[in-house]
């Protein structure tokens, strides 16, 4: 491995309960390395084992199968108070019976800095979380943001290699979650140091992160950069885990080397851009972004068409809801220019036109 | 016109005397009977005993009713009976120095094997929890003269230990245990190690046992997660602990009795001496409001420095 990784597991699994009847397989033969100085996100839903491979690269946990290695190095048997790696709990887990100072100096102190070292470290800490006239106060004498604030300080004052963040946000009330969004970026930015990042709200994954990698039942689906994620899905779940996706079955017709002819089931074939390995006769899905498509009232001229079921007003867009046959409506989705948008009665026949170049296939 | 209002305020003050009067009056008679209860259960007795330490014994037990300051007298001191010489009580220091020492002790082995207890108590999971705080409260249910006779079978000369020993060869003469002070630490660490186990536990079952998990991220060894973080949080349940163990070791007297074999006394056997045999009430009672006040200063002392150390770590 070149020597910007930062994090590596190898083929990592842990399984919880393990020779009892309740099994539990957390993580299944996971690999993901984080580069050095990358804001890396684990985004899934609850349950899919984000967390469990963040506890493992802690060292809360140690993997049933496979290898942790930071910097290329094995940590795997290390206890937690031996690897340089911290971490910012969902709950903060701030020490109760210290101030905010001492909180933040705990780590120093545990690392056997002298006096004069960890408090140094702990002014610098509290400039950069601005927490700076709030230092002699206990814990509970400070709101759920300033905690946030003394949790990242604290985990940040002994400057580990890797800063762990297990939902650091959700506690917080929505205004706050953006600043701190803000914030933690700012933070890393001007520390220089990798952040792992636990979250199950796409939004934040997308808008922070600058590789995310979307995990379902204790697997890494899909691995990129959020641009990537979002408009090249590989996979049905982690196109319908982030952003809304239309579903459309559909059958390979023909397929060459740069494009692939499909059959919808309305009968209708189209034409789409695809990369090679796509079987003739295969069951593919087609997936579609509601704000890629357009509606179009001369519906004749299209290849998608239904009637017009829902017209939902929601401010900077309008979403309408087509009946094309199919269990579930397709959604499409238009901004309104000028603050505008054009009516369109329901009921109505109306096309769906769509960008080939925008559809991604995913093979079942 | 200004008299006028005059009366009118101070009519409407004399008025609001009045309510308060009949407040305080609706308050007392609601309070009475919690302060009828405390008078006869702990007030009264203590009066009592507190008047009687200031008379004269009477010749076949009880008291006569003449002022005298001599059971006081003889709390510290002994007067000869020929020649009338007054020497130190050496007898009833050292039964003082005995129970206090014992207590402390007790209190001691007491939270050593009791901390542990809880915290692996409180670090079960909760269907298993109740089972083993069951466990530690089923010994209640027995009277306590049969478990101190319980381990007085267990430590004699022919007991199971003494046998146990001898039959593996380890020795060839019985350990002399029983009629100790080693006897009656162990007698009373067994009957009084629940009274520390409980209020710990308590304390362990509120902690949020993430923030070892922060601290241990933190660089923090387990011997430093122990005594910075669970210690300091878990400590109103060991003060609490504490005082439940030491108060009532200091005045134990069936504990002492059966495992001490009469030779080895503690505070309350002396009592119990002069309320029968010794026939000196008075002496009795002065004793008796003696260890009060021992127990009352030594708690006051143990809260106060655990209050301080609990202030300093606030800054």
């Amino acid at each position: 491995m070149s020597d910007d990784v930062a994090v590596e597991a190898r083929g990592v699994s842990k399984i919880f309960g393990a020779s009892t009847d309740q099994e539990v397989r957390a993580l299944d033969h996971v690999s993901v390395s984080i580069a050095q100085n990358e804001f890396f996100t684990l985004l899934g839903p609850s349950g899919c084992g984000k967390t469990t491979l963040l506890r493992l690269i802690a060292g809360f946990e140690h993997p049933t199968d496979g290898a942790i290695l930071l910097e290329g190095k094995d940590i795997s048997a290390l206890p937690p108070f031996q690897r340089p790696v911290n971490t910012v709990f969902q709950n903060y887990a701030l020490f109760p019976h210290m101030t905010v100072a001492q909180n933040i100096g705990f780590g120093l102190e545990m690392q056997g800095q002298s006096k004069d070292e960890v408090a140094n470290t702990v002014g610098a800490m509290l400039v950069l979380v601005k927490m700076e006239n709030l230092k002699n106060r206990r814990i509970d004498q400070i709101s759920g943001g300033q905690q946030q604030r003394v949790a990242l300080a604290r985990a940040l004052a002994p400057r580990p290699k890797v800063l762990l963040l297990d939902e650091p946000l959700s506690a917080l009330d929505l205004k706050l979650r953006k600043e701190m969004q803000v914030e933690l970026k700012r933070l890393q930015h001007e520390t220089g140091i990798t952040f792992i990042f636990v979250t199950h709200d796409q939004e934040e994954a997308l808008t922070m992160s600058d590789r995310v990698a979307v995990m379902n039942e204790g697997r890494i689906l899909q691995v990129g950069a959020p641009h990537e994620i979002y408009n090249r899905p590989n996979d049905r779940f982690v196109a319908d885990f982030i952003g809304d996706t239309n579903f459309m079955p559909a059958e390979v017709i023909e397929h060459d080397e740069s494009e692939v002819r499909i059959r919808l089931p309305s009968g209708i074939e189209i034409t789409i851009p695809a990369p090679p390995g796509l079987p003739q006769g295969s069951e593919v899905t087609l997936a579609i972004r509601p704000e890629q498509a357009r509606i179009v009232t001369d519906a004749d001229a299209i290849s998608i068409q239904g009637s017009l079921t829902d017209e939902i007003y929601i401010g900077t867009d309008t979403q309408y809801r087509v009946d094309i046959g199919m269990t579930s409506p397709f959604v499409v989705r238009v901004q309104n220019a000028n603050g505008e948008r054009a009516r369109i009665p329901l009921g109505s026949r109306v096309g769906i036109a769509v960008d080939p170049r925008t559809i991604q296939i995913l093979q079942d | 016109m200004s008299a006028e209002q005059d009366s009118s305020t101070e009519s409407f003050e004399s008025l609001e005397a009045h309510a308060y009067q009949l407040e305080v009056r609706r308050n007392l008679l609601l309070s009475t009977p919690a302060l009828i209860v405390l008078f006869c259960a702990a007030s009264g007795p203590l009066l009592i005993m507190l008047v009687f330490s200031f008379l004269t014994p009477g010749d076949y037990g009880g008291i006569k009713w003449q002022f005298s300051t001599e059971a006081w007298f003889q709390v510290a001191f002994y007067r000869d009976i020929f020649d009338e010489t007054v020497s130190i009580a050496d007898a009833h220091l050292s039964i003082f120095w005995r129970s206090v020492k014992l207590s402390f002790l007790t209190t001691l082995v007491a939270f050593v094997l009791g901390f542990p207890t809880a915290y692996f108590i409180a670090t079960r999971s909760p269907e298993t929890r109740n089972l083993w705080l069951f466990l530690v409260t089923i010994p209640f249910w027995t009277n306590l003269l049969i478990r101190t006779f319980a381990i007085l079978e267990i430590i004699r000369n022919q007991g199971l230990v003494n046998n146990v020993l001898i039959a593996l060869g380890v020795i060839d003469q019985p350990l002399d245990m029983l009629y100790t002070d080693i006897a009656i630490l162990l007698g009373m660490t067994y009957v009084y190690i629940p009274l520390m186990i409980l209020p710990i536990y308590a304390s362990m079952e509120r902690f949020d046992f993430q923030l070892v998990e922060a601290a241990y991220d933190l660089y923090a060894t387990r011997w430093r997660v122990l005594v910075r973080v669970i210690v300091p949080l878990v400590k109103p349940g060991v003060i609490a602990g504490s005082i439940l163990v030491f108060v009532p070791s200091l005045g134990a007297y069936v504990t002492p009795r059966v495992l001490g074999g009469g030779k080895h006394l503690m505070i309350g056997n002396l009592i119990e001496l002069q309320f029968g045999q010794g026939r000196n009430w008075p002496l009795g009672a002065a004793l008796s409001l003696s260890l009060l006040v021992i127990v009352m200063v030594a708690l006051i002392f143990y809260v106060r420095s655990a209050q301080k150390e609990g202030g300093a770590h606030g800054h």
